[in-house]
């Protein structure tokens, strides 16, 4: 599997990414640098967290305007499976891939350290190695990860089983205790916490690699289909 | 057009300019002298940056030279930009520690922020890739509004620029104390890892190679920073505002990436971060190690702002920049690195082969001098050391021996000491895992970073109790390097090197120079007994406000290699049924000890005995018994003694207790600060081989699931608390502090 890894400048999780697609899960694994033109051809795309643009303007406003975006737009109507953690889940959401806005933590620090995830949706193809409602240990590091929408798009999420991630004990004010949002067709998923900081047992935890596994087989089935 | 009028190099002398610029009038002379003419005003403010404390080490020089330095580990000792030592494999780790007291005094957020993004330049202008940033922090009592700001925004500040470079902020530690309620320290650490063939130097070689600027547009902030570094705070400080830098983390993280992929190119001759004295001191440095002049047209460096005089150009220090030496023909090479991050790379001048510093602006020659002078000869002095008499008065006094009869009561209101206590409200503002290689975050006795794609990872700590230094600063001095040393080997490392941040006083005052001079000593020799060479460091003097100077503060920075990541150890306990042991004999020793400083308000007394040999044995024999698999969990007993050390083994939010039985004086047993112990957690099986190897070790006590601390004296109960009730109370203090009014 072909995995690509999108780097803006000011981006700081790239590398991380990278190692967790190469060395942890042993795909295939391509830095892209964001003036390129295009990311066809990969058979996922991955937004890494960090701080595009120094998180002028906005998080993720300035990264969403750049070429390769047009790209990735038109890789997420072609149904590739792309995963944007952090600063790329901003992006997602400044891009208008993915609903809603991030505002800043609550108690307006940057907060990191271990959280427990509820895994709320395992219907997924990030996620289908999960069990439903399994509590999974993986990072967070964030300023802005505060999730918000309104009522009617969160009404909407609901309906459509779009939230993927809750936080089991909510810390920085997130609506509905959102730690991650899937996009209806089901190909787009955004996440505040670091699934890729959680891929070996030497850093804590593994609970991570079972997202990047969960892509893995289902891009084989979805290959096997198509074969 | 607006031109600023500039003082004739007559005015500057008939009106003292120079004194205004940190010079005196011997160093003045001296200036004379070395031109044969008076200095303009441009390059009477280039001499003073350069000869000024915190460019040329002149008061501090006599003593950095006692400290050892080598070691077959030692790739690079002092002198460039960070020490470097070999890690094997053809890897080596630079590393570096450095202060930025003063400007966080008047700018915490500022200050704390560029204190960071400039020692990490250091080490990405030696070629390394940072992989860890610590900070040593030093603040007055929590108790003030100022003082709670002073913290608040140095904290954000190194949070706010740390995180958004991407280097993981994973350790070091804060004390409060009442001496640095005017004049708070910040010293931060970073640490880079590099294969050793890329190691890049500072140097301008090859006479006609360019001279690149590269990164930010230089702009008036920081202009002077240095002078004001080698200075007392007082009232007027506050209008050196302006002399603080500001900075931009995104802008740094372009030029990590860019410079890291300009090293790999053999057009690049040289290296060196724009720093303290900006331009000044890269560009003279660069040609003084070389051997070599340089010559640069100031009209064409990038700048932020217009009408920029040479003088303001040359001692500004604007943050993130840096100068490079590139093979003359290749320039555009290198700069089309740079533009791939949109980021400036002119070409501002070339290397000469006649030893002097020529700076051209606007046509006419604004500087020439030798440029040996500049960058090596600042005078050095011998300054007068006296014995202070508060160190003959203590010395004098009989044995501090307290009697504690709430022994529950004193343990829980010493977890709420904030030295003492969690500093997670600080750390969980610090990105500590990026870049996916923490295996011990903050919090640990010393912060584990595993190498990838190797099995071996690195520990690293910050360590000074600059309580003892003051009691006693040679005793305090050994302390300082023999806890850091402790701490890495209780994670199953063993010692590299060490980084010294010496910060003092007012050095013209012979009892801070005494200070001074006694704990390097102490350090000195704990470092040659224990094998830690000096490899880089930074001296910080003036630290004084209100004529009342701080305790003296030689943060001791230091870097440990695990042979294997099966080495690691934890600080806490592992599970139920293991057997608590004590590594080390306790004595009635409470001199600077958190326990007096609660009952007494003060610190008074002889520092604690330390014994280097009996030291270094203890460490070799625990190092090796966790090598050899002895050992589930290994913990320094410091501040707060055996209760605050076996209740800081259990906080691991679990189930798990203890259950200790001593013999003795209880108050020493359970509080005294007694150098060289560990507390340590062995299978039971493993009980009889540990004895063996550790000849001061004895059982103490055993893991239990009760999640009780029980510690039975002379057969009677001392302590029984609940664990959960004790970690509550440390986790609590500090936030509580912050949030209370006044």
């Amino acid at each position: 599997m072909r995995f690509a890894v999108v780097v803006f400048p000011g981006s700081n999780c790239d590398r991380d990414m990278y190692h967790a697609a190469k060395d942890a899960l042993g795909e295939e694994a391509t830095l892209v640098w964001y003036q390129e033109e295009s990311l066809a051809g990969y058979d996922a795309i991955l937004i890494p967290g960090g701080f595009s643009y120094g998180d002028y303007l906005r998080c993720g406003a300035m990264a969403s305007t750049s070429p390769i975006v047009r790209s990735l737009r038109e890789e997420a109507e072609n149904g590739t499976p792309i995963l944007g953690v952090c600063n790329g889940f901003q992006i997602l959401l400044e891009a208008g891939l993915l609903p809603g806005a991030l505002l800043r933590n609550k108690q307006l620090k940057f907060l990191c350290h271990y959280e427990t995830l509820i895994v709320q949706n395992n219907q997924t193809q990030f996620t289908s190695l999960y069990e439903e409602n399994e509590a999974i240990q993986i990072p967070i590091a964030h300023g802005e990860g505060n999730y918000y929408c309104d009522d009617e798009t969160l009404q909407q999420l609901k309906r459509n089983n779009q939230i993927v991630f809750t936080y089991q004990n909510n810390p920085n004010g997130s609506v509905s205790d959102i730690a991650g949002i899937i996009n209806e067709q089901g190909n787009v998923l955004g996440m505040m916490p670091h699934p890729e900081r959680a891929t070996e047992s030497i850093l804590g935890s593994e609970d991570g690699l079972k997202l990047f596994k969960s892509m893995l087989v289902n891009w084989r089935d979805q290959y096997a289909k198509n074969a | 057009m607006l031109k600023t009028l500039e003082p004739s190099p007559e005015v500057v002398e008939k009106e003292t300019h120079y004194r205004e610029m940190g010079l005196s009038d011997e160093e003045y002379q001296l200036i004379k002298d070395i031109l044969g003419r008076r200095p303009n005003f441009t390059e009477t403010g280039i001499f003073s940056v350069m000869w000024s404390e915190h460019c040329s080490y002149k008061t501090s020089k006599p003593l950095l030279s006692r400290f050892p330095t080598d070691g077959p580990q030692v790739i690079q000792g002092p002198g460039e930009g960070a020490g470097i030592v070999d890690i094997g494999d053809g890897q080596a780790v630079a590393f570096k520690i450095e202060s930025h007291n003063h400007p966080s005094a008047v700018e915490p957020y500022q200050g704390a922020a560029t204190g960071v993004g400039g020692i990490i330049r250091d080490i990405f202008s030696m070629g390394a890739r940072p992989i860890a940033s610590l900070n040593s922090l030093r603040f007055g009592p929590l108790t003030t509004g100022r003082v709670k700001y002073l913290f608040e925004e140095v904290v954000h500040g190194i949070a706010g620029y740390g995180n958004c470079v991407g280097v993981p902020t994973v350790g070091g530690e804060i004390q409060f104390d009442p001496c640095y309620e005017g004049n708070p320290l910040v010293n931060a650490m970073s640490v880079g890892l590099i294969d050793q063939k890329d190691i890049q130097k500072g140097i301008a070689k090859g006479e006609g190679n360019t001279v690149l600027y590269v990164g930010s547009k230089t702009g008036r902030d920081g202009i002077h920073g240095a002078t004001f570094a080698s200075e007392d705070l007082s009232e007027d400080s506050e209008s050196k505002r302006s002399n603080v830098q500001v900075g931009d983390p995104f802008m740094e993280k372009l030029l990590i990436e860019a410079c890291l992929e300009a090293i790999h190119s053999d057009a690049l001759v040289g290296m060196q971060d724009m720093g303290a004295a900006g331009l000044t001191s890269s560009a003279s440095e660069m040609a003084s190690k070389a051997g070599m002049g340089m010559e640069m047209n100031l009209d064409l460096i990038p700048q932020r702002e217009e009408n920029m005089t040479a003088y303001e150009m040359m001692l500004s220090e604007s943050q993130e920049r840096m100068l490079l030496v590139v093979e003359k023909g290749r320039e555009q090479e290198i700069v089309d690195i740079f533009k791939k991050y949109s980021l400036d790379a002119v070409n501002v001048g070339h290397v000469t082969s006649d030893n002097q510093f020529r700076l051209l602006h606007n046509g006419e020659v604004v500087c020439d001098i030798p440029v040996d002078n500049l960058a090596e000869d600042a005078p050095v002095y011998h300054k007068p050391s006296k014995v202070p008499d508060y160190y003959k008065t203590f010395q004098a006094m009989p044995n501090y021996e307290p009697v504690v009869q709430d022994t529950n009561e004193m343990l829980s209101r010493l977890l709420q000491q904030p030295t003492i206590a969690s500093k997670e409200y600080v750390y969980d503002q610090y990105d500590s895992m990026v870049q996916a290689n923490t295996v011990f975050a903050p919090g640990s006795d010393a912060a584990v970073i595993r190498i990838r794609d190797y099995d071996k990872s690195i520990a690293i700590t910050t360590d000074c109790n600059s309580r003892y230094i003051y009691l006693d600063p040679e005793v305090g001095g050994k302390i300082a390097v023999a806890e850091a040393c402790r701490n890495i080997v209780a994670t199953g490392a063993k010692p590299l090197a060490l980084t010294d941040g010496l910060n003092f006083g007012n050095p013209d005052k012979p009892e801070v120079f005494w200070q001074m001079e006694k704990s390097v000593d102490g350090m000195s020799q704990a470092s040659l007994a224990l094998d830690a060479p000096v490899i880089s460091g930074n001296v910080s003097l003036y630290n004084e406000s209100n004529q009342q100077a701080i305790y003296p503060t030689p943060v001791v920075g230091m870097v440990g290699l695990h042979r294997s990541t099966e080495d690691i150890t934890p600080s806490t306990f592992r599970q139920t049924g293991d057997v608590i042991i004590q590594i080390g004999d306790t004595k009635p020793e409470f001199g600077g000890s958190e326990l007096q400083f609660l009952l007494e308000g003060d610190y008074f007394g002889k520092a604690p005995s330390i014994d280097l040999e009996v030291e270094k044995r203890r460490q070799a024999q625990l190092l090796e018994s966790i090598q050899s698999g002895l050992v589930q969990s290994a913990h320094d007993l410091s501040e707060g003694g055996l209760a605050v050390g076996l209740a800081e083994s259990l906080f691991t939010e679990g189930q798990l207790g203890a259950y200790v039985q001593l013999e003795g004086d209880p108050t020493s047993l359970l509080f005294s600060e007694s150098q060289s112990r560990f507390v340590v957690s062995v299978k039971p099986d493993d009980v009889e081989a540990f004895l063996e190897k550790n000849e001061d070790a004895r059982v103490i006590g055993r893991v239990t699931n009760d999640a009780m601390l029980t510690v039975e004296l002379n057969q009677e109960r001392a302590i029984d608390q609940s664990v959960k009730e004790l970690e509550k109370q440390w986790k609590g203090a500090i936030p509580c502090l912050v949030n209370s009014k006044g």
